[in-house]
């Protein structure tokens, strides 16, 4: 656009000299620019009027079409014409798989007062401030005092402080009648479970609601009246689980480890027996979640789900496994290990140089990092990510907790070679100890996928045939011959046939690289190998001991697989797994009637325990 | 020029002025308020009875009350709109001064009716809300700044404009009336986006804020939580916004019949925020649809009408009005049907609320006295398009 100056000076200097006055022609010129101006804006203004309005008429047939989509809906229910609308109380109980209750409710009081009815306002506060030392006096005086109409003293009371109450003889104190969730055992099971809080509260009752875990995935279904106060039983077992976390607890104290998580799964079912990550809490009095730093930090965090964890050499079992199925070589087809092995400018190292070769089996075995390698180049790198994904190392676990999305597997966008190489072995590829068992879970039954589960006895569509029953077969037992001569001697628990696979893999930094010192030790155990029943992760964070030299050491080896072992000592028996001994040995006629879980009883069988 | 018609009387000098101003008048969005105002005194019938009967007066005293009010609304609204946009401006200005200065001056003579939040001023018999009054007062006064602003050599309008919108943003939320503050502010953004605000920044805005919203959700699980609640179907029928959902719902499509809604003994605020819900369970969809075409009718016909306005002032106060009147008519229906969060904003002329009512009324009056029909000089546009 040209723009004429608004004193043209060839036109100016004409009308001086026929005697004008020049400001007129300014003044022209700027009444002239003014209406270009104006003419402009009211072209722009036109367009994004009509937008404006045709924006507005979206809107309000977007509100008539919802309106409309709400009108011809059925009313949800029919609470709209109760006054005063009841809060469902009476949450179905939690069981474990035996019937043991894990969550009950218990009928309290809650304590408010209406300041309007008071007696004596200034005593009552006196009395409440005794009988409840947390309360603060002052307070209480100016709100009793006040214009307020009702005000909350305590959410939940016991029976004595609530006669303690009572006996003040204040009749602007009244009590409702509140259930609680009660977790009778305590911080067993505590992240399974979650926790409760209230929700809308009344004077009369108030309403629990699940706030995490179990609880909080299956909130609809225990309020659910039409389940009539059918408890929800869940593949726990109260002893096994408490077993677990007392051997954990102590090993992590023994392996100075931060944090310890144990998985206990059946293999041809998936229920989960016992799942415990330690430290724990214990949901009757839940802690507030951290607000800020790593939320790992937190006894909150459960570690078995929602932790992502390099799982190191357990992996390599599963390269092995699918180089097998493909028939890309037998469990005695020579691998080179020659180390240092390059892959583009990375270096693949062995903890020690194995030499020149090694069979299949011993490089499980023996866990070589570089001929794992080579056995996953010849798979492919294709072939390698969809056996993985197949595996259900990919997606977060569907196990019922509220708290399985979290714990989405971090996999690598790319996959070039070096990638592939390292999560062939276990690094580069992040995920829960439970997609572990779960995978492990996989190998042992027989290549039909295992999906992990919290619910009792719930028929399930029996899992994708992932690998052939021979080379599964095949892998459990190379798995076996890791701890019969290989890196895990120590998990040998007479008559159980453990077999598994170490992993020690070196923490992340949060800014990147890894720690020298800190790594996450992990043994995934089957057991027992001739019949496999059972998946076992073991998984310690941070431990370090020191061996028999008096040399400090970290190796899963030396960490996890120790406290797997006593794991599976422990809860062999809990089982009723019997173990398999070549000495006969002799019948012992019981002198006293055992006293056992009922419904067991029928099934007991004694079984002496070298 | 001058010459030519010196000493010529000027053909229709006293046209009178009511025909004037009957033949230029926007009567369809009139009648249209008229519609909606019968609606709110036929709402009200249904839906004030237990307010009143918990208050312990005569049935009807609510409807009687605002036929009274809304009636003199109706008065003040006829006599603006025939008033000029140089008038308009005028009182807008004066009118935002003296709501502006009983803003400031609330939370010393205010009261809070125990709400929580200091917006009223009681007058004995009446209670005023001042910032009901300062919308189409802070309309006005934007509208001549940014006008003024496309001026030769004018003012900085656009930055003072939004000066004083900031100021009276920052005065509401202090209240807080977080519903008025996002109104006024709302106001403010569609003038200036008529007024011309530069296409690359708003695409830049809306771009950023799409972009941090689909960041928030990926990244913040607490924040997608929200989302996925809110869009969720599942809604606690316990809440205001389930009774709401549920009248709607047991209404249908063509009501539970006359009296017959029971919604309105079970929600506080059925004569006010929530009164789409009366209407749509006692007369069903087919009345929800007859007010939402009514405000629908109003808004666009007054922005498709502005659309010839050449004068800046008129177009620019004219958008500001139709837009905060229509947005607080969505929001209000927008809350009873989930399509937004609860927020407590009046329908305009159907709630109850005699400040409200006749604040709108105000509003409603400047926005008819703008659209009506002027000579605007078309000639001359198309003699200089050919230039």
């Amino acid at each position: 656009m040209i723009r004429t100056p608004l004193r043209p000076l060839a036109r100016i200097l004409r009308a001086r000299e026929r005697g004008e006055n020049p400001d007129d022609i300014e003044a022209e010129n700027r009444r002239r620019r003014h209406e270009e101006i104006e003419a402009r804006a009211h072209r722009r203004a036109e367009g994004r009027l009509v937008l404006m309005a045709g924006l507005f008429a979206m809107a309000f047939a977007t509100v008539g079409v919802r309106m409309g989509a709400l009108a011809a809906s059925e009313p949800a229910e029919p609470g709209a014409q109760v006054l005063s609308a009841q809060i469902m109380s009476q949450r179905a109980d939690i069981t474990d798989r035996r019937g043991r209750v894990l969550a009950t409710n218990l009928l309290t009081h809650s304590v408010y007062a209406h300041p309007h009815q008071m007696v004596d306002p200034v005593g009552a506060a006196r009395g409440l401030k005794r009988i409840f030392p947390d309360l603060d006096e002052e307070r209480l005086i100016r709100d009793f005092t006040g214009d307020r109409r009702f005000m909350w003293i305590k959410r939940k009371i016991s029976p004595e402080q609530m006669q303690a109450v009572h006996d003040l003889g204040e009749p602007g104190l009244l009590f409702g009648p509140r259930e609680m969730r009660v977790y009778p055992n305590g911080d067993v099971a505590a992240h399974i479970l979650g926790g409760s809080g209230f929700g809308n509260e009344g004077v009369n009752s108030a309403e629990v609601i699940g706030i995490a875990g179990v609880e909080k995935a299956f909130d609809a279904w225990l309020r659910d009246p039409a389940n009539e106060g059918a408890p929800l039983a869940l593949s726990i077992d109260l002893t096994v689980q408490q077993a677990m976390e007392d051997v954990l607890a102590t090993g992590m104290r023994v392996m100075n480890a931060v944090g310890a998580t144990g998985i206990l799964m059946e293999v041809r079912t998936g229920e989960i027996i016992a799942m415990a990550s330690l430290p724990d809490f214990d949901p009757n009095d839940r802690p507030r979640p951290l607000l800020t730093g790593e939320p790992s930090d937190s006894p909150l965090f459960n570690r078995a789900v929602q932790g992502q964890y390099e799982l190191g050499s357990t992996f390599k079992i599963f390269p092995v496994a699918q180089a097998l199925d493909l028939g890309l070589v037998n469990p005695s087809t020579g691998i080179s290990a020659a180390a240092p092995m390059r892959i583009g400018r990375f270096l693949i190292n062995d903890f020690h140089n194995y030499g020149r070769e090694l069979s299949v089996t011993d490089v499980i075995v023996k866990s070589s990092n570089v001929a794992t390698v080579r056995i996953a180049q010849m798979i492919g790198v294709e072939r390698q990510r969809d056996f993985l994904r197949k595996l259900g190392l990919f997606e977060p676990t569907s196990v019922e907790m509220v708290e399985a999305p979290t714990g989405q597997p971090l996999v690598p966008q790319r996959w070039p070679a070096v990638t592939a190489a390292t999560v062939s072995f276990g690094h580069g590829l992040a995920a829960s100890p439970l997609h572990l068992a779960a995978a492990y879970g996989t190998i042992a039954n027989g290549g039909k996928r295992v999906t992990p589960t919290l619910i009792h006895g719930r028929q399930r569509p029996e899992g994708e045939q992932i690998l052939s029953p021979r080379a599964a077969a095949m892998a459990v037992d190379m798995l076996r011959q890791v701890v019969t001569r290989g890196t895990a001697r120590g998990a040998e628990v007479p008559g159980y046939e453990v077999a598994g696979k170490t992993g020690t893999a070196d923490k992340p930094r949060a800014t990147g690289g890894y720690y020298k010192n800190k790594v996450i030790a992990t043994f995934a155990a089957v057991f027992p190998a001739s019949d496999p029943k059972y998946v076992l992760i073991v998984a310690l964070d941070e431990p370090s001991t020191r061996n028999a030299n008096g040399i400090e050491t970290r190796t899963a080896g030396t960490t996890a697989v120790p406290v797997a072992a006593e794991v599976i000592r422990r809860i062999g028996p809990l089982l009723g797994l019997e173990p398999k001994t070549d000495e006969k040995l002799p019948t012992i006629a019981p002198r006293f009637a055992p006293r056992v879980e009922p419904g067991e009883e029928a099934g007991v069988r004694l079984v002496a325990n070298q | 020029m001058t010459e030519m018609v010196f000493g010529t009387t000027p053909a229709r000098a006293a046209d009178p002025i009511l025909p004037r101003w009957w033949r230029t008048l926007d009567k369809w969005t009139l009648a249209c308020v008229f519609g909606l105002f019968a609606t709110g005194i036929l709402l009200g019938l249904a839906a004030s009875v237990p307010l009143a009967e918990r208050n312990n007066l005569p049935r009807f005293f609510y409807v009687q009350r605002q036929a009274m009010f809304g009636g003199l609304a109706l008065v003040v609204m006829l006599v603006i709109s025939m008033l000029s946009p140089r008038q308009i401006r005028r009182i807008g200005v004066l009118g935002f001064l003296a709501s502006f200065v009983l803003i400031v001056a609330l939370p010393f003579v205010g009261t809070d009716f125990g709400k929580g939040a200091t917006r009223w001023l009681s007058l004995g018999f009446v209670s005023v809300q001042p910032s009901e009054f300062l919308k189409p007062g802070f309309v006005a006064l934007c509208a001549w700044f940014m006008a003024a602003s496309q001026q030769v050599g004018g003012p900085a309008g656009r930055l003072y404009s939004f000066c004083v919108a900031a100021v009276v943003v920052v005065l509401l939320a202090l209240q807080p009336d977080f519903g008025q503050a996002a109104l006024v502010l709302f106001s403010w953004l569609v003038m200036y986006f008529v007024a011309g605000a530069p296409m690359v920044l708003l695409l830049g805005v809306a771009g950023l804020a799409l972009m941090g919203g689909i960041f928030a959700y990926g990244s913040s699980e607490h924040f997608a939580r929200r989302i996925d609640g809110f869009l969720s179907s599942e809604i606690d029928p316990r809440t205001q916004i389930g009774y709401a959902t549920n009248a709607i719902q047991e209404g249908g499509f063509f009501g539970v019949g006359v009296g017959e809604g029971s919604v309105k003994w079970s929600l506080p605020d059925a004569h006010t925020d929530f009164i789409i819900a009366v209407a749509a369970e006692e007369y069903g969809f087919v009345l929800v649809l007859v007010i939402i075409a009514l405000y629908c009718t109003i808004v666009t016909r007054s922005l498709l009408r502005l659309l010839r306005e050449r004068d800046a002032f008129a177009r620019l106060a004219g958008t500001g009005l139709a837009c905060a009147f229509g947005v607080q008519a969505l929001i209000n229906m927008g809350v009873a049907v989930r399509l937004l969060p609860a927020k407590g904003m009046t329908l305009p002329f159907v709630s109850y609320g005699g400040s409200s009512v006749i604040a709108s009324g105000i509003a409603m009056g400047m926005l008819l006295a703008l659209t009506r029909t002027r000579p605007q000089g078309e000639l001359a546009a198309i003699l200089r398009r050919g230039r």
